[in-house]
C-alpha cells in the first residue's frame, strides 16, 4: 500500500489545487457516464467533456507540483493525496444522480470555469495564462452544450422539468461556496496569479439567470447551508471516489500500462 | 513532399519530415497541415520540436509526439526531442488552407473562422446552428445531430440535401 504524500499548502498551492480538483474531480464524475448515458450522442458529449477536464486538471497540477517545490508530479498529487488534501468544491464530488442533475451540475461548473479561464489568461503566472488560454474555450463550449439541456429540460415534458427543477433544489445550496473568498483569495489576488473567486459571483449569477430564465426556471432562495470543499473539509462521498479513482496507483505503487 | 536536397539545413529537413507524419485521429492531416508546429530549433546535436496541444484532454498528443519523434528518428535527423508549448493556445485557424482541402475531401467539413477571443454570449439555439457546408454536395441545409463527435474536436451534422451524414471541424 503506498503511504499518502504530504502537501506544502502554501496559498499559491492551495489556489491551484482549488482549480485542478475541481476540474479533475468533476471529470471522474462525469466519466462515470460513459456507457451509461440515456442516448449515445450524450454518452460521447459527457466522455469529451470528462477528457477536456482531466486534461486540464493535469496541466493544473503538474504546475501546482512545480510551484510547491517537493518534486510532486501530476500523478503522485492526483493519486496520492489524502481527502483533507483535495481542494475542489463541494458540487462536484456529489454523485452523479440522474441526468438533469449531471446537466444542471455542468451548466453551473462550466459558467464558473469559463469566467475564470477568462480572467487567468491575464495571470502574472505565465504558464497558469497559457493553460487558461486553451481552456477557456472547452470551457465556453461546455457551458454552451449544458446551457441548451437546461433549456431543453425545463421546457420540456412534465417529467424533465420535475427532474431539473428537482436537481435545481439540491443543487442551488452549493452555490455559495464558489463565491466565498479568503487568505487563499487575497494572496493569488496580491501576486496577480489569478481573481478572488468573489468577483466571479456578479457574472455568474447573470449568466446562470440567462439560463434559467430561457429554461422556464426559478432560482432558489439561497440557503443558509455551507459546503467546504474548498478547505479540505468534504462530504461523505469524497471518500468513496477517491479510493474508486486512487485504488491502483496505491495498491501497485508506481504501475503504469 | 520534395526530396530534402543536400544543402537543405537539418531544420528543413525536418519541417519535410513533419509534412509526412500524420494526425493519428484525422489521418488526413500532417501534423503540419493541423497547424500544431510551432517551431523547430537546432540545439547542438540535439533538434527540438515544439508543438502545441490541440485541446487539454486529446489523448491523440503522446501518440503524436512519439510519431513526430520516430520520423525524425528514421529520416536520420535525431536525435530530437518534443517540447509542448500551451501559449498562444492553437486555434483552427491555423489549419493550412491545404489541410482544409484535405478535410474536406476526406468528408469533414473544415472549420469556419474561430470567433475572437473575447466574451461569448450564451445562444440557445436547435439543430441548425451555423452554415455549415456539405463536404459532399456542397448544399448549406444541413443540420447538427450532436454537439460532439468521434473525438473533442469534432462535431456530427447531417445534410438535408443528399442525406449524408458527415462530421465537422468545430472552430476554436
Amino acid at each position: 500500500m503506498q503511504a499518502s504524500i504530504a502537501i506544502e499548502s502554501t496559498p499559491a498551492v492551495q489556489y491551484l489545487l482549488r482549480l485542478g480538483d475541481t476540474c479533475l474531480i468533476l471529470g471522474q464524475r462525469i466519466a462515470e457516464w460513459s456507457g451509461h448515458a440515456p442516448i449515445l450522442e450524450e454518452d460521447i458529449a459527457l466522455s469529451n467533456m470528462a477528457l477536456d477536464l482531466i486534461g486540464q486538471a493535469r496541466a493544473v497540477l503538474t504546475h501546482a507540483g512545480r510551484i510547491e517545490g517537493l518534486g510532486h508530479d501530476e500523478d503522485q498529487l492526483a493519486f496520492l493525496r489524502d481527502e483533507k488534501d483535495y481542494r475542489n468544491l463541494t458540487l462536484v464530488e456529489l454523485p452523479r444522480g440522474d441526468f438533469a442533475f449531471t446537466v444542471l451540475r455542468n451548466a453551473m461548473v462550466a459558467t464558473l470555469m469559463k469566467l475564470l479561464w477568462e480572467r487567468l489568461r491575464d495571470s502574472s503566472d505565465a504558464e497558469l495564462a497559457g493553460i487558461a488560454g486553451k481552456a477557456v474555450k472547452e470551457a465556453r463550449y461546455h457551458q454552451q452544450h449544458a446551457a441548451d439541456w437546461v433549456v431543453r429540460l425545463g421546457d420540456g415534458t412534465e417529467e424533465s422539468r420535475r427532474r431539473i427543477e428537482a436537481a435545481l433544489a439540491d443543487l442551488w445550496r452549493y452555490t455559495p461556496e464558489m463565491f466565498e473568498s479568503d487568505a487563499v483569495d487575497e494572496a493569488a489576488a496580491a501576486a496577480g496569479l489569478g481573481p478572488r473567486w468573489s468577483e466571479l459571483e456578479a457574472p455568474w449569477r447573470a449568466e446562470m439567470r440567462t439560463i434559467l430564465d430561457e429554461a422556464a426556471l426559478v432560482e432558489p432562495k439561497e440557503a443558509a447551508f455551507r459546503s467546504t470543499g474548498k478547505k479540505g473539509v468534504h462530504t461523505e462521498h469524497m471518500g468513496y471516489i477517491l479510493a474508486e479513482m486512487q485504488h491502483l496507483q496505491r495498491s501497485f505503487p508506481g504501475g503504469v500500462w | 513532399m520534395t526530396a530534402p536536397a543536400a544543402a537543405e539545413t537539418r531544420c528543413a529537413q525536418a519541417w519535410d519530415v513533419l509534412g509526412t507524419v500524420l494526425d493519428p485521429e484525422v489521418p488526413a492531416l500532417s501534423v503540419r497541415d493541423l497547424g500544431i508546429v510551432r517551431d523547430v530549433i537546432e540545439h547542438d546535436d540535439r533538434l527540438e520540436v515544439v508543438l502545441t496541444p490541440t485541446y487539454s484532454g486529446c489523448p491523440a498528443t503522446e501518440v503524436i509526439e512519439h510519431d513526430v519523434l520516430a520520423a525524425i528518428d528514421l529520416a536520420g535527423l535525431g536525435p530530437a526531442y518534443v517540447t509542448l508549448q500551451r501559449a498562444p493556445a492553437w486555434t483552427t485557424d491555423w489549419i493550412s488552407a491545404d489541410g482544409r482541402r484535405k478535410l474536406s475531401e476526406y468528408g469533414i467539413a473544415p472549420p469556419g473562422p474561430a470567433s475572437a477571443d473575447g466574451t461569448v454570449p450564451i445562444r440557445f439555439f436547435g439543430r441548425r446552428v451555423d452554415a455549415v457546408a456539405c463536404p459532399r454536395c456542397g448544399s448549406s441545409n444541413t443540420e447538427r445531430l450532436s454537439a460532439f463527435g468521434s473525438t473533442a474536436c469534432k462535431a456530427m451534422y447531417r445534410c438535408v440535401s443528399c442525406r449524408e451524414p458527415f462530421e465537422h471541424f468545430k472552430p476554436i
